[in-house]
């Protein structure tokens, strides 16, 4: 034993004189660090309620609850997490994965309630001393759980695409299409979005598993025109996407558009069971005025149904707007026919080149039918009504859409003014620099609407495509006059255009006079808006239907009239878009099935 | 018992053939005889051996036989882990040790990423290697604290843990929680280190060593710590095979064997750092290499600071988590905890969710066998001394 092991212990004495390591106040005198994973707070403002949270809280902590005041709207489910911290482990999972970054936690250390009750509640709703705290965790922006950033699509190039009408839009491969799928959240907002309510996530799921045949029989559940949907829908779904709230939402119609892409158009009837469909017919008779989305779709869930369907369409081919309207650049007719086709296989007749009203009656198809579906559409072009709009270079959009598809030759000026900001104008824009192309091997077009470029309709990529087309994009002019010299169109007048809607949101658009601009055009074609054509009507049946007071026809919750035997759905009741219209259709599918049977 | 015989270990007869008779290896215990009392220490832990009971045959104040017993703690860890989530398992695993959590997160973590052949940015490695290496502080902190209240020296358990706590707070910082930090996930690391950090590490570092020579001065050169731990406990190098030891318990006994630089992992490779080794194989040979050790972990701590990098990445591009399925395959990825080597053993089938994770903690064999053998001819008061001084975590055993 050396002496210095026995006198060195003793230097423990030295400490006594040393200030002490604990603090008498430790929750005021020493807060928890800016960092801290303490208590729950759920910013309202901007949570969605998507359930990401929920989902992947490994100690199943959290539930959605509704909340007093909150409500379900597209986009946010309105419900709120509800955290039991009899379960929680204060890993803060749920905070790195929020999407909307609303749920963080404050750094405090301690709460102390009477109830154990107090211990689940809704942070944000429920009032706690930590909620408007500024410090605690968050999501760092370093780190992803989730996958923000989309699978970029493959499109045909600029100069690729601009004297053709080739499909620009590629699709996706197997593996791109997996590792999008791979990004979907499943919860669920894009399918209260969705007009058809299909069960995106359920889809999505079938493609990560790489099971095409289930993905297919998902699609048709709700909409038997997945080929079209996947390539022109408007995708609500997609606005509604939580990934929406910190990155690229979902590629939901492209992914819809890869699973059809991958099944060829003879398996169909194998995978989704209808090779026997023949077997259950029905001696009940619908027929359906316009072969589009929503008189399509109708008569698909009919004949699935068994009904014996016959669809009545005034034009030479099936597929309305998506086919006379699209430009085949966007939507192939052997896609639009792909989809068709399968559901004509089904025993659903089309007769084309009839037109209700002109060469049979409606009166007529009430006599031997049992019930009658119309999805008219808007076909009828929209006038601006300035001076000089008469003039026979003035055209409608729609009409020269269709008769592009129609094959008939367009006289293509060498300059031409494209009034309007919405979709169609796009398309005619693109559609008519392409002939420009083609003929002068130029582009000389100029597209100018009311709305100014932050608000205009038209989808962003469409306005960056036509652009890449070499179309001139000017928005946020009002139109004045279309100037006339000599019988001939010479050009527009537009004023700036200050505002397009008033305080209440409505159409009522302001002008300055003082700012004036002149596009040299010698073709003008107005895109405003299109109009039905309800002349099929007569006025027997005109006096016994409602009208609402803009001019629609007053249908209830089926789509059915004040007449029980008519059914009306599409554009001319919703939308416009396809997938408003198959929608109804499906709607209106179910509601005649229910009024024949209770017949 | 060949190490005994050797044993500068006082008190009792080295000559274990006198009592209990063996047969077939195996002590008779005849409690009838009245020549033996069975008692049960634990499952209370004293010290921090952790929740674990040990049953004991004495004779007197001699430990005649030992038997380990678990199943006190059992959370059914690896189980829980089949059934959730990759992304799901790093808030589980942590728990398998209090003290020194981060060595599981990193296992866990580099499994999967081993699996998904993922490679984690530079920043990411430096950051596990500093939350690695000040867990390792922090749990050498603990142990030393414990060591000392075994053996009734309270004064210094209060001094350790309070510094502890200091530790904790660089933790909180860093990570946003003290005990567990759940810091390291599949592809990186959760933070970046807040400002102002660095120099508080420092600070403490040099504060750490302080307490460091007071612990010398008061534990390691103290003749009745000496004369407590000198001779308890001895691993012969030729157990150390034999028992499957690891850890400082191994490099006590003059076997050089440290993950850190046999099987460099993060950014070991990297630092400067030399094995510890002692050849005595007692407890107090453990306690000086224990101690050298968290000296040594306070020197990389400070290396670690210098050369984190100040751009970076903190987390590999990764696909969404919630969907993220790992290639079918098997791995085995270990580090050097306090305790020694830390292993998990993980199978993918393909799907979302792990097929199989198993957790190898070095007390699988400390706690038990190597327990059960050196326990025999001990005073029964130094029983607790001796469990401390093997590291014992029964957590680790009970995954």
């Amino acid at each position: 034993m050396k002496l210095k092991d026995v006198l060195s212990p003793l230097r423990v004495w030295e400490r006594a004189a040393k200030k002490p390591m604990t603090i008498k106040d430790p929750i005021n005198d020493r807060p928890g660090a800016t960092n801290y994973r303490g208590f729950h707070k759920n910013d309202f403002s901007k949570c969605i309620g998507c359930g990401t949270c929920e989902e992947i809280c490994q100690n199943a902590a959290i539930d959605l609850v509704p909340v007093e005041g909150q409500e379900t709207v597209e986009g946010d489910s309105g419900l709120r997490p509800m955290i039991d911290y009899g379960r929680c482990c204060w890993c803060a999972l749920c905070v790195d994965v929020c999407p909307t970054g609303a749920l963080t936690m404050s750094n405090d250390y301690t709460w102390i309630a009477d109830n154990p009750e107090d211990y689940r509640f809704v942070p944000g709703a429920d009032k706690t001393k930590w909620q408007e705290s500024e410090k605690g965790y968050t999501r760092s922006p370093d780190i992803q759980i989730i996958d923000y950033d989309r699978v970029d699509m493959q499109e045909l190039e600029p100069e690729e695409r601009d004297k053709s009408f080739i499909e620009i839009v590629k699709g996706y491969n197997k593996e791109q299409a997996i590792k999008e799928a791979e990004r979907c959240l499943e919860c669920g907002l894009c399918i209260a979005t969705c007009p058809a309510h299909m069960d995106i996530p359920g889809y999505i799921a079938a493609i990560r598993d790489d099971d095409i045949d289930n993905a297919l029989r998902i699609l048709y559940e709700t909409n038997p025109m997945p080929e079209i949907c996947g390539r022109i829908c408007t995708h609500k779904c997609e606005t509604a996407c939580a990934l929406h709230n910190n990155g690229d939402p979902l590629a939901i119609r492209w992914l819809k558009r890869y699973i059809v892409d991958q099944v060829p158009a003879d398996k169909y009837s194998e995978i989704l069971g209808t090779d026997h469909l023949e077997d259950e017919v029905l001696n009940r008779k619908v027929a359906i005025i316009g072969a589009g989305p929503a008189g399509l779709s109708a008569a698909y869930y009919l004949a699935i149904m068994g009904y014996k369907t016959k669809v009545y369409e005034a034009l030479p081919g099936p597929g309305g707007m998506a086919r006379y309207g699209i430009p085949e650049y966007r939507l192939p007719y052997d896609q639009i026919d792909k989809d068709i086709n399968y559901i004509r296989s089904l025993g659903v007749e089309i007769q084309f080149n009839t037109r209700v009203g002109t060469d049979i009656t409606l009166e007529e198809l009430h006599s031997s039918y049992d019930a009658v579906f119309a999805g008219t559409g808007l076909h009828l072009g929209r006038s601006t009504r300035v001076p000089g709009a008469d003039n026979k270079r003035v055209y409608f959009a729609t009409d020269l859409l269709r008769e592009v598809t129609l094959g008939n030759e367009i006289d293509v000026a060498k300059n031409i003014v494209v009034i309007g900001g919405g979709n169609v104008a796009m398309d005619i824009t693109r559609t008519l620099a392409r002939l420009q192309n083609q003929k002068y091997g130029k582009v000389q077009i100029l597209t100018t609407c009311l709305e100014t470029e932050d608000i205009m309709p038209a989808d962003v990529e469409e306005i960056v495509e036509a652009r890449e087309e070499k179309a001139v994009i000017d928005p946020g002019w009002g139109p004045k006059e279309i100037e006339i010299r000599d019988g001939k169109v010479y050009g527009l007048h537009v004023v700036k255009c200050l505002s397009v809607f008033d305080e209440n949101g409505r159409f009522s658009p302001k002008f300055d006079e003082d700012q004036k601009k002149f596009f040299k055009a010698d073709m003008v074609v107005e895109s405003i808006g299109q109009g039905m054509d309800l002349s099929y009507l007569s006025e027997g049946i005109k006096s016994d239907l409602k009208f609402s007071p803009r001019g629609r026809i007053e249908v209830d919750d089926s789509f059915q009239s004040s007449l029980q035997w008519l059914f009306v759905g599409g554009d001319i009741i919703q939308g416009p878009d396809v997938i408003h219209g198959i929608a109804n259709g499906y709607i209106a599918a179910k509601g005649i099935d229910t009024y024949l049977n209770a017949e | 018992m060949s190490n005994l015989s050797k044993s500068k270990y006082r008190g009792f007869e080295a000559d274990r053939s006198k009592y209990p008779v063996e047969e077939e290896g195996k002590p008779v215990i005849d409690l009838e005889s009245h020549k033996f009392t069975k008692i049960w220490q634990g499952p209370q832990h004293p010290g921090v051996t952790g929740n674990m009971a040990v049953e004991l045959i004495i004779n007197g104040d001699e430990i005649v036989d030992a038997k380990a017993h678990m199943g006190y703690l059992h959370r059914s860890f690896e189980k829980l882990m089949e059934r959730r989530r990759y992304i799901q398992c790093f808030p589980i695993v942590c728990r398998i040790c209090v003290p020194e959590p981060d060595t599981n997160e990193y296992c866990v973590s580099a499994a999967m990423e081993d699996l998904a052949g993922i490679t984690v940015p530079e920043k990411a490695m430096w950051l596990r290697t500093l939350n690695l290496e000040m867990s390792r502080v922090g749990s050498f902190l603990m142990w030393i604290g414990g060591q000392a209240g075994s053996l009734g020296m309270g004064a210094i358990s209060q001094w350790t843990v309070g510094m502890r706590d200091y530790w904790l707070d660089l933790f909180e910082e860093m990570t946003g929680g003290r005990v567990y930090h759940m810091y390291m996930i599949p592809g990186g690391v959760r933070k970046n280190l807040p400002d102002g950090f660095k120099d508080r590490a420092r600070r403490l570092i040099v504060k750490t060593r302080r307490l460091m020579q007071d612990i010398d001065n008061t534990f390691l050169s103290n003749a009745i710590i000496k004369s407590r731990l000198q001779g308890l406990g001895v691993i012969s190098p030729e157990m150390v095979d034999e028992y499957g030891i690891v850890g400082p318990n191994a490099r006590a006994s003059g076997r050089e064997y440290d993950i850190r630089m046999n099987n460099p992992y993060v950014c070991y490779d990297n630092l400067d750092i030399k094995m510890i080794t002692a050849t005595e194989g007692d407890a107090y040979a453990r306690a000086q290499v224990r101690y050298r050790e968290l000296n040594q972990s306070l020197d990389l701590v400070a290396q670690i600071l210098d050369r984190i990098p100040e751009e970076g990445a903190i987390q590999a591009e990764m696909p969404n988590l919630l969907h993220w399925k790992i290639p079918q395959g098997q791995t085995y990825v270990k580090a050097e905890s306090t305790r020694g080597e830390h292993g998990f053993y993980m199978v993918s089938d393909g799907s979302e969710k792990p097929r199989r994770v198993f957790a190898r903690g070095a007390s699988y064999t400390h706690a038990i066998s190597v327990l059960e053998k050196l326990a025999v001819n001990v005073s029964v008061s130094d029983l607790a001394g001796l469990m401390v001084s093997l590291h014992t975590c029964p957590p680790e055993i009970e995954r």
